[in-house]
Parts: structure tokens; C-alpha cells; sequence
């Protein structure tokens, strides 16, 4: 990472001077509509507390709207100017992320201005919507860490969705059921791992192949066996838990830790891939794996076993993600209900570059948008949902294609590794 | 690309023979024996139904709950479901006239998609994309068959070179980001799906394109000129010209890919890029080209379905048809006879899918079953060697590079 930094390349340059240009564009259109549109509109008034929670009096954050976008526009500017002139260097991406906060709170004070918006409410929807998002990266990151490319997320969710209803249905608790979820995305896992590594099947499309095949046989079991079946289908879910001292601390406790186990589970183990991809033997293996598979294999690596371990992982977790759909919100299972999360968790290891913070943070900006397409008919803004619906997909095109920050994704992703 | 060790002649330079085998080795592949090169599609569409089989086998739960009491009289329900669900599938397929224009009507849009993605795998691109660029197609036919008011000699023509060259401009993109910042087409061509998708959501609620007096998300119906004429009167026939465009798309592929320049080196550029380079060929214009001839064919298919049997679009009216396509190229072996017969089939199996979904209570969602089982046949004919002990020849079919290059 830091070599990148030193060695820039006519490319990064443009690049560079690309996102600096992106800034000061942003200036100006935050200047002009948050800050111009919302003169005279008043006061946003931020809710930082909801009723049920325990310090129920912490006083609302009041906003003017367009003094804060005016600011916002201001400090794009001066960040416009910086990266002109010198570049943020290895801040750059961080200098973005926070840039990134600033716009949507330009948006929010803009959207909510003369009105009062429970603002921990909506960021507590937030972090809910994106677990599913997060567990289908990690999924896929476990995937790719190896070189083995991972683009059934979406089926090994719906999967773990479907099982984990089902499961649950049947033996009247959750618990049963997201075991049985986990099992499910154990197994797509396992033909993933099975046809790419051992039958050399194209990854892309095998990944293709189970989703359609998830698909259909969710949707004819749940019109075959569930629709005529009620009781195989009753909603059991688990509620969230208050974890306590910490659920008690203001506006951070509702956000993360009222939360059910499937947000713990995730913040979790993105820690626990953070530490041991980047700090263990393990983690080290594994991604010598993806980079270069035939030095790792001369050095001694396993890497079959490295593959098959990483994508039979990657499987559990997304089947446990999967889980969410049902166990963790609704409870019952309806016929395609994913919707494409997978290929937006897809978008989020992307985006994440591969590393499970930076999928985790991903995550979160998605299921933030997520959270705030359901909020803007609330605000009257005038902007359609489906726009920010499609914001993830947009973000993602655009890391993808390197004009602003860089994604690079580990060096053998995709190929079929033939052991001499 | 050390993966693909033969590199293809153009057929003519090939053994010389009657143009039946000459069109057959093209439809297989070049250097794979034949036999064995029909057999893998077959057995992979036999296993698939005999795996579908079982699945609706142990999904009776009526059945089910007999085998412990009465295993007779079980099997004998178990193996009536099938049979009636297959028979209403064949039926609903081929019986008569009502049946074969079904399947045709089905085929249309699968033959059109699955030309976009045969295109794209013969130069090396995989598009995942036909669902999005159908959307996209299919909504610039809609806008086109509302508004304008033209004679029908003009107005269908340009219906569908609109859905053509809206498809053009959505497959376009992701070549043009391929050959300007090298990002993969896999994961443009599923962004630009989703983006697609929610934009037909929203653009479905302006008032410009909903129908007026609803509520829900409904374009305006297409005016009558703009609609492909259907061959008979007798309104449950529903056959429409849809097909003749669909296959007419299928010759121009194939003059294009096997009779043209261009197409030599799209296929050039498919075997091998570096090569195609130093031979002097624009390679980063080829994915430009290339994508934007698939994503066309793409559009041209969803307006087949706006201006055929749909008439007005709504929310998600490809219905997957786009990732079904997926499936076709690959079942099709990237050649456009190939996609034919394989659109062909699918449309078969989607009507008599519809068929068997009325008569028994088998879901239609079983053919999304019986199409993925043949894709992972096809792709993996180490399986098909496994179960049949039958030499297939060839290795697993690697067509992408992954994104990493």
C-alpha cells in the first residue's frame, strides 16, 4: 500500500486530479442545492434518541440546514484545492469516505430542513440493512482471497433464507433454523467449490448457474410445499437483543447494540477476517493463494486446501446471512426475497477492496441508502427512491472503473489453478 | 488464455465436406468429435429431467406422508405426478398448432438474448448483461409505440431499431469502460442489470411513460401499428412475426462472425487478444463493437416482447429471459445455430412449463431447475463422463479470464 503511494503513475495522476476536480464540482452543487435550496427553510431538526430507548431525553440535534451545506461546500473546496495542488497521498481514501459522510449530511439537513427526522432511528435501519450486504461480502471475499470468484452470493443467500425458514417453521425455534441456513450455504458453497476446483467449471459461471438454480427450486418448493403448507412457513423470528450496559449508551447503544444476533454476528466476524487474513499464518497462506497460487504451492501451500476451506466458509457465512431474511426480520420466507442483495454485497467486497473493514464500511453506505430510500417519501424531497436504490450499483461502476480510488483485485482472482 | 490450446480455422479452410457437416462441426466446436459433442447437450437435457424428477418425487408431500402406510399406492401417485406433469410439459410444447406457437412466441425473446451472449462469449466477453439491455430495449420500443403515430411500415421498423440501438447503447457501456479503464465486463454488465432495473421502476411512475388512470407502475399501451403482426386470425394463436426477427438476428450473426472481417476478428480477439493486437487489430475498439452488437441483440429482444405479447411494460418484464440466455449461449455452444435449437428448446420448455403449471400443481419455477442442471452438465461434462462412463472428449469450458487481469 504504501509503495502504491510513492510510485505514481501518469494514471494515478490523472486520477488524482479527476477527484479533485469531483470536489470542487461538489462544492458547487452543494452550495447551490443544499445550501442555496434550503435558505430560509429552517432548522433540521436530528431525533437522537428513539421512545424505547433508555436515555429517552437526550435532546434532538437541531441543524440549520443551509449554514451547515454552506460549510460542507466550503470544506469540499478546500479539499478540491488540497488534492490539486499536493494530493491527500495515503489519506486519500479516508479524505473520501469523509467526504462522503459530509454530502449525505448536506443531503439530510437539506431533505429534513423545517422538519424533524429521527436520525438514529434511520441509522439503527442502517446497520440492520446492511448485515445481509456485509455477510454476502465476507462470502465473497473469503472467495476471492483465494482466487476462486464467488458471484453466487445471491443464490447461497436466498438459500439460507429459504432453509432457515423452513427449519425454523418446523421445529417451532430459530435456532434449528439458522443451523439448518448455515448447512444450506455450507453446501452451495461445496458445489461451487467442487465444480471450479475439482471439475475446473468456469467460475462466473457456475456462480450463475446455482443462482438461477437456487432460484428456481426456492420457488417451486415454497409454491409446492409451502403455499399449500402454512404451518412450514409461520414467521419465527429472533427479536433483537439489547446487549446490556452497552445497548444503554446513547445514540451509539440503539444503532449497534439493540440490535438481533445476526448485526453482532457480522461485526464480529468482519473483526475476526480483519485480524486473521492480515495478522496469521492462516490469513497469510491464504491470500499467497490468490495471489500467485503456483509460488504458493512451491512453498509448500495446499492450495486446494486453501480453496476448498475458503469457499466452503464463504458458503456457511452467506447461508448465515441468508438467515437475516427470514429469522432476522420478517420471519417468513417469500419467493425471491433477496432481490439482489447478493450482487450488491458483490458491489460492497468491491467497493471494500477486498478487505473485510473496508466490506464492512461498504456495507454500511449501502444499507444506509437502503435505509434512506424507504425515509425520503416521509421527506417530500421530490427524488425518486429508486435512485438511491441504485446508488450502490453507480458507486460500485465507478471504483470499478478507476476514475475515483482504486480497487484491485487479488492477482489470480478467477483462474483455474492445475497443480504440476 | 494458455487455457484454450486449439485455435480455430474459419470452416472453409477446414476439411471440405457437404454443407450438413460442415455446419454441424461449426454448431460443436471445432476438434471435438461429434458424436461425443451432441451427446453431452443430450444427456445433460436427459439428466436434468431425470433430476427434476426426483425433486418433484420427494416434494409430494401427499405422497410422502403414504410411503410408511401404503408404499404401492405411493409410488403409484409419485410416479402418476410425473408422468402427468412431463406429459402436460410435452403437451403444452408441441401439441398442436396453440402449443407449437407458444413455444415459437417463447423462443423469440431466448433466441435474440442468447445471440447477445453467444456473440459476446466468441470474443472472449462474458455479458451478463441481457437482462438490463432487454429493459432497456424493450422500454425504448414502448416510448416509440406510444408516442409516435405512424404508418405501421414505419412505425414496427422503428420500434425495433429503437429497442435495437437503446440495447446497443446499454451493452455499449461496459465495453467502452472494458476498453478505456479495463474494468471486467461481469461486473459492469451486473451493475448496469440493477441500475436497469430500478430505472424501469421509476420511469414506469413518470407520467410521461404511465398509463393514465393507473396507480401502479404501467407504461401506456403500444399503439396497434407499432405491434408484430401475428400470423392468424384466430386470437388464441398467438404466433407473431417475433420469430422471424429472432431468426433473421440469427443469420445476421452468423454472416457477421463467420462470412465478415469484423466478425473474423471478434473470434480473433476472442482466442487470443495479445495476438489479435500485434496482428494489427484494434482490440479495445472489438469490445466496444462486440458489446454493443450483443447488448442490441439484447434490446432487439425486449422489444420482440413489448411490441409481440406484451404490448405495455411493467416492472421486471424481461422475467429473467436474460439470465436464461446465460444458460442458452452456453446449452447453444456460443454458435447462433446452436442458440437457435437451444432457444428452441427452453421456449419449449417454457410453454409446456406453463402447461404443466395448469394441469398439475407442479410450479413453472421447476424449469428454472431443469435449465441450470443442464448449464452445470454442459459445463462440466467430467459429470456427464461420471454418470454415463461415456468418453465426451474436451475439457470443462472456460470461457471467461475472471477480473483480475
Amino acid at each position: 500500500m504504501t509503495a502504491e503511494a510513492a510510485l505514481r503513475s501518469p494514471r494515478e495522476i490523472r486520477r488524482a486530479r479527476y477527484l479533485g476536480i469531483t470536489y470542487l464540482v461538489l462544492s458547487g452543487f452543494v452550495l447551490w442545492f443544499f445550501g442555496i435550496g434550503s435558505w430560509g427553510e429552517g432548522i433540521a431538526d436530528f431525533g437522537m434518541a428513539r421512545p424505547t430507548d433508555t436515555f429517552d431525553w437526550i435532546p434532538s440535534l437541531p441543524v440549520p440546514a443551509a449554514a451547515f451545506a454552506i460549510g460542507v461546500a466550503v470544506v469540499f473546496a478546500f479539499m478540491g484545492g488540497v488534492q490539486l495542488v499536493r494530493g491527500f497521498g495515503r489519506w486519500q481514501n479516508r479524505i473520501l469516505a469523509i467526504a462522503f459522510i459530509l454530502f449525505i449530511f448536506a443531503f439530510l439537513g437539506w431533505a429534513a430542513a423545517g422538519q424533524s427526522f429521527n436520525l438514529v432511528g434511520m441509522l439503527r435501519t442502517a446497520v440492520e440493512r446492511s448485515t445481509p450486504i456485509t455477510f454476502g461480502a465476507l462470502a465473497g471475499l473469503l472467495g476471492e482471497r483465494v482466487a476462486v470468484i464467488n458471484i453466487a452470493i445471491e443464490g447461497q443467500l436466498l438459500a439460507g433464507a429459504f432453509a432457515g425458514a423452513l427449519v425454523a417453521s418446523i421445529t417451532s425455534n430459530a435456532w434449528p433454523g439458522v443451523v439448518a441456513a448455515v448447512l444450506v450455504g455450507l453446501f452451495f458453497g461445496w458445489v461451487l467449490a467442487v465444480l471450479a476446483i475439482r471439475y475446473r467449471v468456469d467460475q462466473i459461471i457456475i456462480g450463475v448457474v446455482i443462482n438461477i438454480f437456487v432460484l428456481g427450486l426456492t420457488s417451486f418448493l415454497t409454491a409446492r410445499i409451502l403455499a399449500p403448507n402454512p404451518h412450514l412457513n409461520r414467521g419465527i423470528k429472533l427479536n433483537s437483543w439489547r446487549i446490556p450496559g452497552l445497548g444503554d449508551i446513547p445514540v451509539i447503544g440503539p444503532i449497534f447494540f439493540d440490535q438481533t444476533i445476526f448485526v453482532y454476528a457480522s461485526l464480529i466476524l468482519v473483526a475476526v477476517l480483519a485480524y486473521t487474513l492480515f495478522h496469521t499464518r492462516w490469513g497469510l497462506q491464504a491470500r499467497a493463494v490468490g495471489e500467485h497460487p503456483r509460488a504458493a504451492d512451491t512453498v509448500g501451500i495446499n492450495v486446494y486446501r486453501y480453496r476448498y476451506l475458503n469457499v466452503l466458509l464463504g458458503g456457511a457465512v452467506a447461508g448465515f446471512g441468508g438467515a437475516y431474511f427470514t429469522i432476522g426480520t420478517v420471519g417468513r420466507f417469500d419467493e425471491n426475497m433477496t432481490t439482489g442483495r447478493g450482487f450488491i454485497a458483490l458491489a460492497a467486497m468491491i467497493f471494500g477492496r477486498w478487505h473485510p473493514v473496508g466490506a464492512l464500511s461498504a456495507a454500511l453506505i449501502f444499507g444506509f441508502a437502503d435505509a434512506l430510500a424507504g425515509k425520503l417519501g416521509i421527506l417530500q424531497t421530490g427524488i425518486p427512491s429508486e435512485f438511491l436504490l441504485m446508488a450502490p450499483y453507480i458507486a460500485t461502476l465507478v471504483v470499478v472503473t478507476g476514475i475515483v480510488g482504486k480497487a484491485r483485485p487479488p492477482a489470480a482472482d478467477g483462474q483455474v489453478y492445475v497443480k504440476e | 488464455m494458455s487455457d484454450r490450446p486449439e485455435l480455430e480455422q474459419s470452416p472453409e479452410e477446414k476439411k471440405p465436406g457437404r454443407l450438413g457437416s460442415r455446419l454441424f462441426r461449426e454448431i460443436t466446436g471445432v476438434g471435438v468429435d461429434w458424436r461425443s459433442a451432441m451427446l453431452v447437450p443430450l444427456l445433460a437435457v436427459i439428466t436434468a429431467l431425470i433430476v427434476s424428477a426426483v425433486i418433484i418425487a420427494i416434494t409430494d408431500v401427499d405422497a410422502l406422508r403414504m410411503w410408511g402406510s401404503k408404499p404401492g399406492e405411493a409410488a403409484a401417485e409419485t410416479f402418476g405426478t410425473i408422468r402427468d406433469a412431463y406429459v402436460a410439459l410435452f403437451k403444452g410444447a408441441f401439441w398442436g398448432l396453440k402449443a407449437f406457437s407458444e413455444t415459437l412466441i417463447a423462443a423469440a425473446p431466448l433466441i435474440l438474448t442468447g445471440l447477445s451472449v453467444a456473440i459476446g462469449f466468441r470474443a472472449g466477453l462474458f455479458n451478463i448483461g441481457p437482462e438490463g439491455q432487454m429493459l432497456m430495449g424493450g422500454l425504448a420500443a414502448t416510448i416509440i409505440g406510444f408516442y409516435f403515430d405512424l404508418p405501421a411500415v414505419i412505425h414496427l421498423p422503428f420500434a425495433l431499431l429503437g429497442g435495437l440501438v437503446a440495447g446497443a447503447i446499454w451493452g455499449g457501456i461496459p465495453g467502452l469502460l472494458r476498453a478505456k479503464t479495463g474494468a471486467h465486463e461481469v461486473i459492469t454488465t451486473i451493475m448496469l442489470n440493477w441500475i436497469a432495473i430500478r430505472f424501469i421502476d421509476w420511469v414506469l411512475k413518470t407520467s410521461f411513460v404511465q398509463q393514465g388512470g393507473r396507480q401502479d407502475p404501467v407504461s401506456k399501451n403500444v399503439r396497434p401499428s407499432a405491434l408484430l403482426p401475428r400470423f392468424f386470425d384466430d386470437p388464441t394463436i398467438r404466433l407473431h412475426a417475433g420469430v422471424i426477427v429472432a431468426l433473421l438476428a440469427a443469420a445476421f450473426i452468423f454472416w457477421l462472425l463467420y462470412r465478415t472481417t469484423i466478425g473474423y476478428q471478434f473470434r480473433a480477439v476472442g482466442y487470443n487478444p495479445d495476438a489479435a493486437h500485434y496482428a494489427g487489430m484494434k482490440v479495445t475498439w472489438m469490445y466496444v463493437l462486440v458489446m454493443a452488437i450483443a447488448g442490441g441483440m439484447a434490446g432487439l429482444g425486449g422489444a420482440n416482447q413489448i411490441l409481440g405479447p406484451l404490448v405495455r411494460a411493467t416492472p421486471g418484464f424481461s422475467a429473467g429471459i436474460g439470465f436464461d440466455a446465460i444458460a442458452l449461449a452456453l446449452l447453444g455452444r456460443s454458435h447462433p445455430v446452436g442458440v437457435v435449437l437451444a432457444g428452441l428448446l427452453f421456449g419449449a420448455l417454457e410453454a409446456g412449463g406453463r402447461e404443466m403449471q395448469v394441469a398439475t400443481d407442479v410450479s413453472i419455477d421447476l424449469i428454472l431447475v431443469v435449465q441450470a442442471l443442464i448449464v452445470v452438465f454442459i459445463a462440466a461434462p467430467a459429470l456427464i463422463r461420471a454418470i454415463y462412463r461415456v468418453r465426451t472428449g474436451g475439457e470443462a469450458e472456460r470461457i471467461t479470464k475472471g477480473w483480475a487481469a
